[in-house]
This record gives C-alpha cells, sequence and structure tokens, in this order.
C-alpha cells in the first residue's frame, strides 16, 4: 500500500485543476465556465489543506479553505446573476458571441 | 493816445478782420446777410487804423512803440543755454501807414464786392475769405518778428490761394490758384532758410534785437557773406510774393480770381507785402544783396513792362503793370531809395486798387468781357470809371500832380544816384526804360477801352454806369491818387510831409566793410545818437547824390512819359500808324512779347517737363527696379517656400505618416491577440504563468 503523500494531494490539485482551465477555456456556456471556474477554487482548496495537513501552519489552510467555499458560494450567486442578464440581454449564455465591448 | 492805447488798438485792428472771418465762415450760410457785419467790421478797422496813423504821426513821430511777450519758453537747452521764442506787436510810422493802407484798400473792396459779387453762390464765404486775408495781411503789418511775419506770410499766401482758385469750378482758376501757391512756395523756403540762417546764430526772430547785435559788429557766423546770403534768401521770399523775375508768372494768372480781389490782393496789398518786408529788413542789407535786389528789381520792371505793351486782356495788362511796378518798388531798396520804395508801394497801392476796380466795372458792364479789342467808346456810358480810370492812369505814367510822378520821380533819381555813385548805370537805363514803356502801355489800355468806337455793338448798347458802391471807392482811391495828400509841391515830394515828416531812411547797421560806402552816414556813433534823436539819419552823400539827380531825373522821365503818351495816342486815338504793318514788320518781337517772353513756356519745358519727365524716370525705376526686386523676392519667396512645402509634403509629412502607418500596422497585426474573448486570454495567461515559471523557476 502506498503512503499517501502531499505529492499525490498536489497531483490530484493539478489534475482538478488543469480540468477547470481546460473547461474554462474551451466551454461556450457561460454557465459551463463558471463550472470550471468553481473545479479551480477547489483545486486551490485542496491545496490549502494538504499544505495545513502536512505544514507547520496549524488551522490556518482550513480556515482558507472556508473562506474560499464561501468566496466561491458568493461568486457562484453573483456570476449565476450576471449570466441571467446576460441571457436577457443577449438571449443567449455563449461567451463568443458576447463581445459587444470590442466594437 | 498812449503809448499802450496805440499797441493795443493795433492788436484790436489785426484781430477785427479775423472776428469777421469766423462769424461769416461758420454762421455765413444760416444768416446771408452777416456779410454786411464783415463789411462793418473792416470800416470799423478802418476808423481805428486812421485814429492809429493820427496818433503815431502826431505824437511818436520817427519812434517805434512795441510789446513782445514770450511764447515757448524753452528753459536752459542743453549747449545752446537759455532759448525761448518772443513774439509780438511793433508800431512806427511805416507801420501805422501800412495799416492805413491796408485797411482804407480792404474795406474799399469790401464796399465795391457787395455790389461786383452780388448774385454769387458762395457769397458770403468771399467776404469770409477777404476777412482772412486781411487779418494775415495785418499781421505781416504790425509783426516785430521774422517768425510771425513767416506765420502770416504763409496765411496770406493761403488767403490768395482760396481766392484766386475761388471760382474753382473753372479749371483756369483752380490751376491759377495752385500755380500761385506753389510759386510762392518756391520763394517761401528761401525766406525760410534766410530767416533760420539769422535765429540760429541769435536765438531770436525780434527784429531790433537783431538789428541791434549786427550793428555791434555780431554777425551771423562772424562773416559779412552770410549775412549777404540772409539778406538775399528772406529777399527770395519777397520775389516769391511780390511777383520778381523769375517767380512773376503766378501773378497774371492770378487775374483768374474775382477782379475785386485782384485790386485788393494782387495789386495793392499782399504783393506789397515783399516789398514792405525789404522794407523791415532795410538796414541789415550788405553792399551784394542790394546790387542783386535792384538787378532783379529792374529786370522784372523791364521784362514786365514788355509784356504789358502787346497783352490784349484788360487784367492782364494791368497784372504786368503791377509786376512792372513792383520791381520798381524792388529796385528802389535796391539803389538805397528807401524812402521811395515805400512812398511808391503807398502811392501804387492807391492808383492800381483804382485801375482793378475801375476795369472790374469795366468787367461788370460788359457782362465779363475782358478782351480789351472788344471794347472802346465806354467812355460816354461810364463817366464816372472813366475819369477816375485816367486819373490813376495819368498817376502810374508819372503825370505831374500826381501822386506816381512824385515816387517814380523819387525812384528814378534813385538810381541815378546809384549809377553815379557806383558806376551801375544800366539800372538807371532800365528805369527810365520802363518809365516810357508804362505810359504807353497804360494809355494804350484807356484808349482801346473808353475811346474811340465800340468795337462790339451789342455789349456795348447793354453797357451802364455801375452803382455807386462800385463807384464810390474809384473815386476815393483816384482822389488819394492827387499829390496833395504827399506833398503841398508837385514838383518834389522832398519836402513833402510824407518823406520829411514821416518816413525817413533808416542808418544801415551792416559793417562798413560789407555796405556801399554812400550807405553809411560819415558819422561816428555819437552823432549818430544825435542824429536819431532829430529823425534824420541817412548817408550824406546819397542824399546829395539824390539831390542832384532829382532834376535830370524829373526832365528825362517827364519826356519819356509825354512820349510813351504820344505814342500811345498816334497808334491808337489818332491810328496815324498801320499797326498791322508795324507787328508785320516786328514780327518776332510782338510774338516774344504777346507770348511773355516764353517764360511759362520754358517753365512747362524745364520745370514742369522736367519734373514729369524725372518722374517718369523714377515710375520706370519704380516700375521695373523696384517692383523686380520685390517681384524677384517674392519669386524667390515663393521658390524658397515651394521648397521646403516640398520637404514638408514628403520629409516631414512623409515620417509623420510613416510612424502613423507603422504604428497602424503594428496595431492592426497586434489587434489579432486581442480577440475580446476572455477564454483566448486565459489561455494566454496560463501559458505566460507557465513562461514565468519555466523562466523563475527556483530548481
Amino acid at each position: 500500500m502506498i503512503e499517501v503523500g502531499l505529492n499525490h494531494f498536489l497531483v490530484v490539485s493539478s489534475i482538478l485543476f488543469s480540468l477547470g482551465i481546460y473547461g474554462v477555456v474551451t466551454r461556450k456556456n457561460a454557465v459551463m465556465v463558471l463550472m470550471g471556474l468553481e473545479l479551480i477554487l477547489n483545486a486551490a482548496n485542496i491545496n490549502f489543506v494538504a499544505f495545513a495537513k502536512y505544514g507547520n501552519f496549524g488551522l490556518g489552510g482550513q480556515a482558507m479553505a472556508l473562506f474560499v467555499i464561501i468566496l466561491a458560494a458568493a461568486e457562484a450567486a453573483i456570476a449565476l446573476a450576471i449570466v441571467l442578464n446576460l441571457y436577457k440581454t443577449f438571449t443567449n449564455v455563449n461567451v463568443d458571441e458576447i463581445d459587444k465591448l470590442k466594437e | 493816445m498812449s503809448e499802450l492805447s496805440i499797441i493795443n488798438i493795433s492788436i484790436i485792428i489785426l484781430l477785427l478782420p479775423l472776428v469777421s472771418f469766423i462769424l461769416l465762415i461758420f454762421f455765413g450760410k444760416k444768416f446771408p446777410k452777416l456779410y454786411l457785419a464783415g463789411t462793418g467790421i473792416v470800416f470799423v478797422a478802418l476808423a481805428l487804423s486812421i485814429a492809429v496813423t493820427f496818433g503815431m504821426l502826431t505824437s511818436y513821430s520817427g519812434e517805434t512803440l512795441s510789446l513782445s511777450f514770450t511764447w515757448i519758453d524753452f528753459g536752459n537747452v542743453p549747449s545752446i543755454g537759455p532759448l525761448s521764442i518772443e513774439l509780438g506787436f511793433e508800431i512806427n510810422n511805416v507801420t501805422a501807414l501800412m495799416l492805413f493802407v491796408v485797411n482804407l484798400i480792404s474795406a474799399l473792396v469790401h464796399l465795391y464786392s457787395i455790389e461786383y459779387m452780388r448774385g454769387d453762390i458762395r457769397y458770403t464765404r468771399y467776404f469770409a475769405y477777404l476777412g482772412i486775408f486781411t487779418f494775415s495781411m495785418l499781421g505781416i503789418v504790425i509783426t516785430n518778428n521774422l517768425l510771425m511775419m513767416y506765420i502770416f506770410w504763409e496765411l496770406v499766401g493761403l488767403s490768395s490761394y482760396l481766392l484766386i482758385g475761388f471760382w474753382f469750378e473753372k479749371d483756369s482758376a483752380s490751376d491759377a490758384g495752385k500755380k500761385a501757391f506753389l510759386v510762392n512756395r518756391v520763394g517761401d523756403i528761401g525766406m525760410w532758410i534766410g530767416i533760420l540762417i539769422l535765429f540760429t546764430h541769435y536765438k531770436t526772430f525780434t527784429f531790433s534785437t537783431i538789428f541791434e547785435q549786427i550793428s555791434l559788429g555780431n554777425l551771423p557766423f562772424d562773416s559779412a557773406s552770410a549775412l549777404t546770403t540772409a539778406g538775399i534768401l528772406i529777399f527770395l521770399g519777397a520775389v516769391g510774393k511780390s511777383a520778381q523775375f523769375p517767380l512773376h508768372v503766378w501773378l497774371p494768372d492770378a487775374m483768374e480770381g474775382p477782379t475785386p480781389v485782384s485790386a485788393l490782393i494782387h495789386a495793392a496789398t499782399m504783393v506789397a507785402a515783399g516789398v514792405y518786408l525789404l522794407v523791415k529788413i532795410f538796414v541789415i542789407l550788405t553792399a551784394d544783396a542790394m546790387l542783386v535786389i535792384a538787378v532783379v528789381g529792374g529786370v522784372t520792371a523791364f521784362v514786365a513792362a514788355t509784356i504789358a505793351l502787346t497783352q490784349n486782356d484788360i487784367k492782364k495788362v494791368l497784372a504786368y503793370s503791377t509786376v512792372s511796378q513792383l520791381g520798381y518798388m524792388v529796385l528802389a531798396v535796391g539803389v538805397g531809395a528807401y524812402a521811395f520804395a515805400f512812398f511808391h508801394l503807398v502811392t501804387h497801392a492807391f492808383f492800381k486798387a483804382c485801375l482793378f476796380l475801375g476795369s472790374g466795372s469795366v468787367i461788370h458792364a460788359m457782362h465779363h468781357e475782358q478782351d480789351i479789342r472788344f471794347m472802346g467808346g465806354l467812355r460816354k456810358k461810364m463817366p464816372l470809371t472813366y475819369y477816375t480810370f485816367l486819373i490813376s492812369t495819368l498817376a502810374i505814367s508819372g503825370v505831374p500832380l500826381f501822386s506816381g510822378f512824385l515816387s517814380k520821380d523819387g525812384i528814378l533819381a534813385g538810381t541815378l544816384a546809384f549809377g553815379s555813385l557806383t558806376g551801375h548805370w544800366l539800372l538807371p537805363i532800365i528805369g527810365f526804360t520802363v518809365a516810357a514803356m508804362t505810359a504807353f502801355y497804360m494809355f494804350r489800355l484807356v484808349i482801346k477801352t473808353f475811346h474811340g468806337e465800340p468795337r462790339d455793338k451789342e455789349k456795348f448798347a447793354h453797357a451802364h454806369e455801375s452803382k455807386w458802391v462800385m463807384t464810390a471807392p474809384l473815386a476815393v482811391l483816384s482822389l488819394l491818387s492827387i499829390f496833395i495828400f504827399y506833398t503841398p509841391n508837385p514838383l518834389s515830394a522832398d519836402a513833402g510831409w510824407f518823406l520829411d515828416k514821416w518816413v525817413s531812411t533808416p542808418q544801415t547797421v551792416v559793417p562798413a566793410e560789407a555796405s556801399f560806402d554812400f550807405m553809411q552816414s560819415g558819422m561816428d556813433k555819437h552823432e549818430i545818437g544825435l542824429a536819431q534823436e532829430s529823425g534824420i539819419v541817412h548817408s550824406v552823400q546819397y542824399t546829395e547824390a539824390m539831390h542832384h539827380a532829382h532834376y535830370p531825373a524829373m526832365f528825362l522821365s517827364l519826356i519819356l512819359a509825354g512820349l510813351g503818351i504820344l505814342i500811345a495816342f498816334i497808334f491808337y486815338q489818332w491810328k496815324k500808324v498801320d499797326l498791322e504793318k508795324l507787328t508785320g514788320k516786328l514780327n518776332s518781337l510782338y510774338k516774344f512779347s504777346l507770348n511773355k517772353w516764353y517764360i511759362d513756356e520754358f517753365y512747362h519745358a524745364t520745370f514742369i517737363g522736367g519734373t514729369l519727365k524725372s518722374a517718369d524716370v523714377l515710375s520706370w525705376f519704380d516700375y521695373y527696379i523696384i517692383d523686380g526686386i520685390v517681384n524677384a523676392s517674392a519669386s524667390v519667396t515663393q521658390f524658397v517656400s515651394r521648397l521646403s512645402g516640398w520637404f514638408d509634403n514628403f520629409v516631414v509629412d512623409g515620417l509623420v505618416n510613416f510612424t502613423a502607418l507603422f504604428s497602424g500596422f503594428i496595431g492592426l497585426s497586434f489587434r489579432r491577440l486581442q480577440t475580446g474573448k476572455v477564454q483566448t486570454y486565459i489561455v494566454f495567461v496560463v501559458f505566460a504563468v507557465l513562461l514565468l515559471l519555466l523562466f523563475f523557476r527556483p530548481f
């Protein structure tokens, strides 16, 4: 049985982060992009917790992870509200087509 | 009368015509009757001037009353010292008599003009001009300094210009005005330079101060020739104003003005201003200056008399006779016959004014016909004009019992005395020749105008004697041409009151080496002082020579005048000589005289033509050289600007455009990165972070 160490956590979080980036970059749907963002935030959370467990930081890592979760909730609320408004304005939520500022 | 009251009244006399001028020029249009006020004012001035003359000749004869005041005080001028300009007035016998003459003739001309100018569209303005003329002439008369003399001199020139060109609708009149003004200006420049020579040295314009300095031996720039120059230059002013050869050409043309104006200005008063000026500066004239003056006067008298012989315009004959008589006066000053110069000025003023006013009466009656070839027989129609004209003609011709005989005789005696003392015999010869010619042409005028049969029947039928306002001045003036007003002895004026009591030759102040010997009194300073108190200071030698010359001059001039009159009668009254044949024989001489010695043509060819030619040359120069330079510089500028424009367009703009294009190109190439898609940016960010990690990796 392999001892689960810091590196394993980091690898999982990097995979999660990469998947998140991939989702953010490739998805057209704004909701999907937001989901990618959630993955990135959670990758960061894994890192916080992992460093807190293996490092000498006390409960700081867990506390920070909690903050990030709250932040993610708030972000999701606001972002979904923005997406709703985008939908109202442009009748779609396709991030590629919403480039009004470009002009 | 006290001294001060004489001067004060003289100043009032000076200002009265100015008041008349101001009233008429500003209110004349509103109150057309104001010309009567103007005439009245001049008559008041005449009354006052009679009072002044009377007071002067009875109480202060021989004295000079003066009043001066500082006009401008410059204070202490660096490198010159204290400098101030004094103005003032002075009255002596000559001044007082001149005041009377000017005022009398002015008043009579005002009166005469009321009728003569009636119906003129600028009737009141005419009287205004007469006012300003009288004012300026009186200013010349009573000033005591050269500056005021010059100012009033120019004012007189201006009023003369205004009056000659009074009928400016006629081209000939406005041209004549211009000509008079310009020709006078030539003389006035000389006069001003002369005045400045004296002022630069003496720092004053006042006559008496300058004379005193010269008598103390303080000559301008310490040289007698500077004094001669100053004298001749000031005389140049007189040459212009008194119409002396070669500046006499304006006076005959000035006859374009109304005839009373010709009488007042161009016969009696203004043209006499030059002679008056010479009388004023007589004491500083050196021998050389006097000789120049005498020669100019003699030449003028002769030239004008020869021209007067053949003229056909009644006013032209009188104009040339005026020039000739003025020549006499100048000649008299030149030969030292001071008193006779002034005497002739006065007598001439009266009889010449009378002649002009008489000719005006004729012209008025003949409906502006001035050519004597169309006159004749007017004696019956206009008896009063005829007899006054005849008296004046007798006076100017030098017939005894009349004033002209006395003064002209004196001048001729003066020239004879001068000839005997200096050997200049040509001057008396000219003088006597002119006397004969004067008698001839004046009687030619009288006979052609008044005697014989009328040549223009229609005009003759309408001719009539003028009204009393025109004939009264004639009567007064012709009365003053009779000897009794000047002397009890009809053959010699020497013992008369005019010369014995009123006017005596002043002692010259020029140092002995620069003046004629005979001009020196032969007395020492003390004796001169005594003699001045008794009122008689002049050269004993000259006075004696005059006495010797008196009887020869009288007989000679009587014979010559008689001869002239006789020839005139033979030619024109009895027609014993075929004039056509005579003029045919002497064709060239006749033409020469009729065309006024071609002097106007000469001036046209030289001065006017020269001016036009030089104007042509200058305009060519202007057109081709100056304009060429301007145009060339313009082309050069144009070329340079084109060059710099090209540079601007291609090099500077090229750089700017290149920068713009380059930026545009860069912008174009980089705008592809700016997709506006957040996802693309995120990809860049990820790669950038990876790159940064690669560069700054800790391991």
